[in-house]
């Protein structure tokens, strides 16, 4: 499974830092380094719905604090 | 608004908007040769002794602007037709000599070359000159002058010379396209081929970047530049450009820093590797300190290798103030990463061919890197960043020896003392131009205010530390 973080300006101002840190985190901690990949990308033309990421070809808003909500709900269940 | 430093400049900006704005209307091959009477018309001559050489000129100022002499590997070009043979003699005793009584001249010179007339007026034996230039200094009325031309005096690597024409004449194998000549030389004769129509063609091709995508990745010395905009209003105007999105080359500059910390740290003695000219520098002067230049990509070469390994097809546009970075992005190393390379002059051109009022633009982000990427912009910056880099990799306690080069003159000094034998923790910051970056050839202007305009802009970084900035490199 592969989960795409737009590092692009805007994003990288609302927390797309904290996101990435976040999941990595979460990831850790749940043992999924082998099936979850993270990458980054820079810019996905959703500046206001920012910090964007992508899973599975859907574009989900994120906010740091949002990101454990978004990988219990969305990562935790298909990995 | 003023938005060059010389009228010059602001010529060599003409010839490029025009040429851009056929390229996008798809007329430049009809219409290339209409260019030179569009910018002068009418019968009088504006610059030269008639419209006639005037235009003649423009029309080797549109070939460089589509490109230039294909066969001359060099980027930096010379229009014969343009130089002004200047006088070359040398220093010589003008008229404004009063044939006073001290006669400091004849004590200063240690050649014995100052002669006296009837009138007591000084003269100089060239054939005992040794164009130190001592009777200059002492003259209370300045009346010995130095007759060299700018571009010989501008170019500290010395590979301007004067052929059998009196024109000027570039030594590919000692020039580091630095670009130095093409900003000093006041009739333009000497100019940098640019590669716009290139970037006009990626975007024309990306078909809105559906094909693939365009990124724009702008050096950090474009927060000195524009200064009659606000830089979000620069952003979006690229972005209207038809570029996807832009990148700062600030966050390469930010890896570039943490990793040559680490490299110093191994092998005790680096050259830094940012500046191509200063590297092309070393390679064609020092080959023997080739071994100290350091591993690493420049930061223009680092962040576009993310990028194209992180967005398979991206094309590549870096937009920065060189000239030297034209040549760069040749090479068979930086290729695959770099698509083309063009200046701030360059992009100010792009803006007016698509007739963009920047001013009434909206204001977008530009947010990468951090304070100590952006500051490479100037002098002394990487140095900065290198010994910020070592301590968030808990290497405070290596003895850093940061020498930061202002200017290929001072990149010439360092590099000898490296030869000479240099002491352990020996980091030699390279920049040929001087102020750094913000001195480059490419800029729009150079002004006093240019270090405190890049300082700012790097304190207004969200990031604050190297390892923040960068732990985006992580993702894959």
């Amino acid at each position: 499974m592969k989960i795409t973080i737009c590092i692009g300006s805007s994003c990288h101002l609302k927390g797309s830092r904290q996101v990435v840190e976040k999941l990595q985190e979460l990831i850790a901690q749940h043992d999924l380094q082998e099936k979850v990949e993270l990458s980054g990308t820079f810019c996905m033309e959703n500046c206001q719905k920012g910090v964007c990421a992508m899973l599975d070809g859907r574009v989900f808003s994120l906010t740091p604090e949002q990101t454990e909500l978004f990988f219990k709900e969305e990562i935790l269940p298909k990995a | 608004m003023r938005k060059f430093d010389t009228k010059v400049q602001y010529l060599k900006y003409q010839v490029l908007r025009e040429v851009a704005r056929m390229a996008w209307n798809d007329t430049l091959l009809d219409a290339a040769v209409d260019i030179p009477k569009m910018i002068v018309p009418g019968k009088r001559p504006t610059m030269r002794c008639c419209v006639y050489k005037e235009r003649a000129i423009l029309a080797e100022r549109v070939k460089i602007a589509m490109g230039g002499d294909k066969s001359n590997p060099n980027v930096i070009e010379v229009i014969d037709i343009a130089c002004d043979e200047c006088p070359m003699g040398g220093y010589e005793v003008s008229n404004s000599c009063r044939g006073c009584l001290a006669h400091r001249c004849e004590d200063a010179c240690r050649k014995g070359a100052i002669t006296f007339d009837h009138n007591h007026a000084a003269h100089i034996d060239k054939s005992k000159c040794v164009e130190c230039g001592a009777c200059a200094k002492v003259c209370p009325y300045s009346a010995i002058v130095n007759h060299k031309r700018p571009c010989e005096n501008s170019c500290k690597v010395k590979a301007i010379s004067m052929n059998e024409d009196a024109c000027a004449s570039v030594d590919n194998g000692k020039c580091v396209s630095c670009g130095a000549c093409v900003y000093q030389c006041p009739f333009g004769a000497i100019t940098d081929k640019s590669f716009i129509l290139s970037v006009i063609d990626l975007i024309k091709k990306s078909d809105g970047n559906k094909n693939y995508k365009v990124y724009a990745v702008v050096a950090p010395s474009i927060s000195s530049q524009f200064e009659y905009a606000k830089l979000g209003q620069v952003i979006s105007a690229i972005k209207e450009l038809g570029f996807f999105t832009v990148v700062e080359a600030a966050l390469g500059a930010d890896m570039v820093a943490y990793s040559e910390a680490a490299e110093l740290v191994e092998k005790k003695t680096l050259t830094s590797s940012c500046c191509p000219a200063f590297v092309d520098y070393i390679k064609k002067q020092f080959p023997d300190l080739e071994k100290y230049v350091s591993h690493n990509l420049s930061p223009m070469a680092t962040i576009a290798k993310y990028i194209k390994e992180t967005t398979p097809g991206a094309k590549i546009v870096f937009i920065g103030p060189c000239t030297a970075k034209k040549m760069e992005f040749q090479k068979p190393e930086i290729r695959p990463y770099i698509d083309c390379v063009i200046t701030f002059e360059e992009l100010q051109a792009l803006f007016d061919s698509r007739d963009m009022d920047i001013k009434t633009l909206p204001e977008d982000v530009l947010d990468n890197a951090s304070y100590y990427g952006r500051i490479f912009a100037r002098s002394g910056g990487l140095s900065d960043a290198v010994a910020q880099a070592l301590k968030e990799q808990g290497l405070e306690d290596f003895d850093l020896q940061a020498v930061s080069c202002d200017g290929i003159e001072e990149c010439r000094k360092a590099l000898l003392r490296l030869k000479a034998g240099a002491a352990e923790g020996s980091f030699i910051e390279g920049m040929a131009c001087l102020g750094g970056c913000i001195g480059g050839a490419g800029c729009l202007t150079h002004g006093e205010k240019n270090k405190a305009e890049v300082d700012k802009y790097g304190w207004e970084a969200y990031e604050k530390t190297i390892s923040d900035a960068i732990s985006v490199f992580k993702l894959k």
